[in-house]
């Protein structure tokens, strides 16, 4: 199966076998990682890229690949939330816009206007300043963002759908606006919304590095890949790795899941290309 | 009916803005001024006597009830009086204007510099589309797309500063006191925003032209003979504007709330530094002052791209959509 994929959509096959293989990294970290990420060893810091240590220590000789490893699992994690947020709460409010019409689509596209007004820094500086920063803020402050994002991939597709006969159909036969909505507007919408949420997870792996970077997302002892940014903030000048290996595993994975994005539009509808995705940075 | 539909094309936005604005505001005021609690207390920490509370409660006033403190606060803003600091002493609508005069320039640069990189870039991968060219430029934009500005920010610096030494690492001299020194530290930051912005936009521009190249009018333009390049150029360019146009608003918002990470990277005292030390001070006048000014910001730039919209497209206005 794989043979055929990567055979017919080579993009995507390679941009999933790359962001499975980070994300599969990332949940290793969990049982397993070269040595622990808290252990501290002063005398070994600053080391280069060596056999004991594959990409070297950081300030406080903490070995950078597992940093790196629990880093992205961090990641993945809160831009992985974030997306669930803004599909679970988007998602019904696009469909309900389309099905109930009216006064319900007036407020749904109002209250989209108004979360849009809500860049996620912002959301993350009203939470911060509240509850002080960390990582389930970022989460939200990303999650928040995501949810205009949703309402209106799912409303615009689900419009189209909604002029089809089968859903006149469904009318006829007396089905309620909800069942429609679940049963008809949902599932052809579907690959419109698989593709967002791979956008939006590329973008959400971005604003969490963006968070934690000015110190309102992840707080240590965890780590992610923007908090090791942070630390190396000071020390970059001297010790360029400690920021290069970061930054560049942001990028990889970032461009592993826009390569199987792009891939999925392509492979899933080619007519897709057309129904206005967002690609708007946050 | 005396009225037009572009005055009430006009009338119907205008309205709109000044909606989401005061629902905004509220929410804001919600969050900020009454879910802490007592905001003196908030500001003063637990350990404060009951005394010094109950004078910083009379001195910012917060006796009256919560609607007329709203209403106040609004009204004030309407006067341009946004508050006085909690921490600093100094009017909010000053030290915000003081930290503006960074942040502004800082996000127009990156502006001017992402449409200049961007939008070229995406009409000459659209002319070449299919050719070593396009897939170049594209691969490009792909890595563009995906670099955090803040990280690319402390590349510039390693490279410009650190090696090259041409520019400054970072810090600020006033514009008063040398405008060309505040330039040249504005340069990298500016770049390093600016780099994701323009990839998004080469992305959206070329998508837009390959788009607009299937319609009709190019092809019956090619019939007169034009060359497809010629076509695109004379006749696509101006159509694929449009979908540009709205990428454009929508950056500039976001250009704004991401100017304060990078100003992080160079040491810039804008917006964010005021910022963040306004959430670690606690000072909620402050941090309720800086957002506001994002939101309507942000909502600002939103209203003008629709209004650009309708004077492009006729269409647009007629449907009052």
């Amino acid at each position: 199966m794989m043979r055929k994929l990567a055979r017919q959509h080579p993009s995507l096959a390679i941009g999933l076998l790359a962001a499975g293989i980070f994300a599969l990294l990332g949940l290793v970290s969990l049982w397993w990682t070269p040595y622990p990420i808290d252990q501290i060893a002063i005398s070994r810091r600053f080391l280069g890229p060596g056999w004991a240590h594959w990409l070297g220590t950081d300030h406080l000789g903490r070995d950078m690949l597992s940093l790196v490893m629990s880093g992205m699992l961090t990641s993945f994690v809160v831009a992985s939330l974030g997306v669930l947020i803004g599909v679970g709460i988007g998602v019904p409010l696009g469909l309900a816009a389309v099905a109930w019409g009216g006064a319900v689509e007036w407020l749904v596209l109002r209250f989209s206007d108004l979360t849009f007004a809500f860049p996620a820094v912002i959301v993350a500086i009203l939470i911060a300043t509240l509850a002080g920063p960390g990582a389930t803020n970022a989460t939200i402050a990303i999650g928040i963002f995501n949810i205009p994002v949703f309402a209106r991939v799912a409303r615009g597709g689900a419009l189209a759908i909604a002029t089809q006969d089968y859903v006149a159909a469904a009318r006829l036969a007396g089905l309620g606006r909800a069942t429609i909505a679940a049963r008809h507007l949902l599932p052809n919408i579907m690959s419109l919304l698989i593709v967002q949420g791979t956008i939006q997870l590329s973008l959400g792996i971005l604003a969490e590095a963006g968070l934690s970077y000015i110190g309102l997302g992840t707080q240590p002892p965890a780590t992610s890949l923007g908090l090791m940014l942070r630390d190396a903030q000071s020390l970059f000048l001297i010790h360029p790795s400690l920021s290069l290996i970061p930054g560049l595993t942001i990028v990889l994975v970032v461009i592993a899941l826009n390569i199987a994005g792009d891939g999925l539009r392509d492979a899933m509808d080619p007519r897709l290309r057309h129904q206005g995705l967002s690609h708007g940075a946050g | 009916m005396g009225v037009s539909p572009m005055t009430l094309f006009l009338l119907r936005r205008i309205a709109g803005f000044a909606v989401t604005l005061f629902v905004a505001a509220l929410i804001i005021f919600l969050l900020l001024d009454l879910l802490p609690g007592d905001p003196a207390r908030f500001i003063l920490g637990i350990n404060a006597t009951p005394e010094a509370v109950a004078a910083l409660r009379a001195q910012m006033g917060l006796d009256a009830p919560a609607h007329e403190r709203f209403l106040n606060w609004i009204g004030g803003m309407l006067r341009g009086d946004f508050g006085i600091s909690s921490t600093q002493r100094l009017a909010v609508s000053e030290l915000i204007a003081e930290r503006m005069a960074v942040t502004l320039p800082l996000t127009m640069i990156a502006m001017v510099v992402s449409v200049v990189v961007g939008l070229p870039i995406g009409i000459l991968a659209a002319m070449r589309r299919g050719k070593a060219t396009d897939t170049a430029l594209m691969v490009l934009a792909q890595t563009g797309v995906a670099v955090p500005n803040f990280w690319f920010g402390m590349l510039l610096t390693l490279v410009f500063a650190v090696t090259l030494r041409w520019l400054p690492t970072g810090g600020f001299i006033p514009w008063d006191e040398d405008a060309g020194a505040a330039l040249r530290g504005l340069v990298l930051p500016g770049l390093a925003l600016a780099l994701p912005q323009a990839s998004i936009l080469a992305r959206v521009m070329r998508t837009a032209l390959v788009d607009v190249a299937e319609q009709d009018f190019i092809r019956t333009a090619r019939a007169k003979g034009m060359t497809k390049s010629e076509a695109i150029w004379r006749h696509g360019v101006r159509n694929a504007l449009l979908p540009v146009l709205t990428i454009l608003g929508l950056q500039f918002a976001y250009l704004i709330a991401g100017t304060i990470i990078v100003e992080n990277v160079f040491y810039l005292p804008g917006l964010g530094r005021l910022i963040f030390t306004a959430i670690s001070e606690r000072d909620l006048v402050l941090v309720r002052g800086a957002t506001i000014v994002l939101v309507v910001a942000t909502t600002a730039t939103m209203l003008l791209v629709d209004l650009c919209y309708g004077l492009v497209d006729p269409r647009l206005r007629r449907q009052g959509a």
